[in-house]
């Protein structure tokens, strides 16, 4: 099912044009509402109606979240406030939170990304939805509301915890579709086998997943658990909210909503734009936004383009799994490295939760990376070569996957030092 | 059978001492240990008197533990005692892993724990050539 098969199946030529013409509205509206987008055009020497083709979007300033912090907390918005209905807000790891505006129409608009995110996954007016992402400042519960109503689904707005009585209503109401974090869905699973909870009684089909990155085996996890599809959806506040980008029933790859948001990624460090395929930072330009209209937004997230068609019939092309956050990189041999390339290989080697730390130092002019990996019970041998086995196989992949030679350390449980409960994953002695 | 508590240790120094202390605090007898080591960690290998608490009491205390079966056999304390021996495993293609020597023993005899893959084929070749393969309780109680 295809929420809206106009513009999703817009064939790309159309859709580029389209993209075109909605970029030159965003670019005036900010050049004329918004004083920090104003001095940045102005800085960049580029005016709006320079604007010639999708190409020029290079030549335009990026947005930080520190330029939302910077500008807290409506000095980011195109309108007045009498044409904002809503507000919503990220909440800070430290400081202040940024903060985001919708009109009327931003509104509308959110509910029609999130009908389609929905329709991706499988919901249709039949559907009986229950939303335990948090309501509230957060986008994800009043995100996921308005379009499952759009949709007609019959939405069970119970928000976030309350586990057992998730695990009722689940049960009692006969829902369809759990939309939640993935650990959440982790954690609802492993409530429900304590509870001794018949999961053959539950009519669950599927699970709408997001606003945290998880992994390939998070999700045959929570599929094989729960027995559902597990349907991943990517989006951020800044951007919109959820309804950016949603994977479809192929479940490779998230079609982003390219009429609404233009993609691009880039090198994290040169900041120059790459071509499809190749991993980088994830960059986000709004089309249609009012409220906070949005120029190259750096989501610090990091993943590849596909622009090959999807057999689903949607043209828009569709973004990797998240693999890991730029905050991580590490740049050794000039090469990029994400911990979250070190965690799959570690994954593949059969641990469900690995435990590492990346010690990156120089010895001469030359970077070293040491890989510690914290044995496990499954990578454990009483005999000596296996283990060794084990530290040459894990060279060899991480070599076949970065280009580089790490020296791979097994140490002892626990003796990574890990700070609430998450492990520190990264020690460069090279900036001390 | 006999069983063998297997633990990853790193290259650190008090880590063996405090394994020893772990196991000793908790009333187990070390009765053979043996640990083979690389550059950065080791496996120590050991036959205790209780194994079942030996484990319990390590995997409690955070160490990556293992129990596998190993056989004990009594070789003869004379030159060419243990070669005779290997040589009755050798014949029936049964590799030794890995082996080492035990702290106390029953007569005149070396006690010695061999780890092989295939310990039924081991035990059957060895009891043929009438060796001594001890049970498990009778090595823990030495
Ligand atoms: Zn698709």
């Amino acid at each position: 099912m295809i929420w809206n098969q106009h513009y999703e199946c817009m064939p790309r030529e159309q859709l580029k044009d389209l993209q075109l013409e909605r970029l030159r509205k965003t670019l005036e509206r900010v050049y004329h509402n918004v004083p920090f987008y104003r001095q940045k055009l102005q800085e960049a020497g580029f005016e709006p109606g320079d604007l010639q083709s999708l190409d020029d979007l290079q030549k335009l300033p990026f947005t930080a979240k520190q330029d939302l912090r910077d500008n807290y907390p409506f000095g980011m918005f195109a309108v007045p406030m009498s044409e904002i209905v809503r507000v919503h807000a990220s909440s800070g790891t430290t400081g202040k939170p940024t903060v985001v505006g919708y009109t009327r129409s931003d509104i509308n608009t959110w509910a029609e990304l999130m009908a389609r995110t929905l329709t991706c996954g499988g919901t249709t007016k039949n559907s009986v939805i229950q939303v335990a992402y948090g309501y509230g400042l957060f986008t994800g519960g009043l995100g996921v509301h308005y379009g499952a109503e759009r949709i007609g689904a019959s939405v069970i707005p119970i928000s976030g915890g309350n586990t057992q009585r998730q695990i009722m209503l689940m049960e009692d109401f006969g829902t369809t579709v759990l939309a939640c974090t993935p650990s959440y869905a982790i954690y609802l699973a492993e409530a429900m086998e304590e509870m001794g909870v018949d999961k053959k009684r539950l009519k669950l089909q599927y699970g709408v997943f997001g606003a945290e990155p998880w992994s390939e085996r998070m999700r045959q996890e929570i599929e094989k658990r729960l027995n559902i599809k597990a349907i991943d959806i990517y989006g951020l506040s800044e951007v919109i909210g959820p309804g950016v980008a949603s994977e479809c029933q192929e479940q490779k790859g998230l079609h982003i909503f390219e009429d609404h948001f233009l993609p691009e990624v880039i090198d994290p460090v040169t900041e120059k734009p790459l071509p499809f395929g190749e991993k980088g930072e994830l960059v986000f330009t709004s089309l249609t936004k009012e409220g906070i209209p949005i120029i190259r937004y750096r989501t610090r997230d990091i993943t590849t383009l596909k622009a090959e068609v999807c057999p689903c019939g949607r043209t828009h092309v569709r973004m990797e799994k998240i693999m890991g956050r730029t905050d991580d990189m590490l740049i050794i041999r000039g090469v990029n490295v994400f911990p979250s390339q070190i965690e799959s290989v570690l994954l593949e080697i059969g641990d469900t939760e690995p435990h590492y730390l990346l010690v990156v130092d120089r010895k001469g002019s030359l970077d070293e990376l040491e890989v510690q990996v914290e044995v496990s019970q499954a990578m454990f041998s009483d005999k000596v070569k296996g283990l060794e086995t084990l530290e040459k196989m894990i060279h060899h992949r991480i070599e076949s996957l970065l280009g580089i030679s790490a020296k791979v350390k097994l140490v002892e449980p626990h003796s990574i030092p890990r700070s609430e409960g998450k492990a520190k994953r990264v020690i460069d002695k090279r900036s001390l | 059978m006999v069983k063998q508590i297997s633990l990853f240790l790193e290259n650190k120094e008090g880590r063996l001492a405090r394994v020893c202390r772990i196991l000793g605090d908790a009333g187990v007898n070390i009765r053979a240990l043996s640990i083979a080591d690389t550059s950065n960690f080791g496996v120590l290998r050991l036959i205790v008197n209780q194994p079942d608490t030996a484990y319990q009491i390590l995997k409690q205390n955070g160490f990556v533990a293992d129990i596998t079966e190993v056989i004990a056999v009594e070789v003869p304390d004379q030159p060419g005692g243990l070669a005779g021996t290997l040589e009755i495993l050798e014949k029936k293609s049964i590799n030794v892993e890995y082996m080492y020597a035990f702290l106390g023993t029953t007569s005149q005899d070396a006690l010695v724990i061999l780890r092989v893959e295939n310990i039924a084929g081991a035990v059957e070749a060895l009891e043929a050539a009438n060796v001594k393969v001890l049970q498990g309780e009778e090595v823990y109680s030495l």
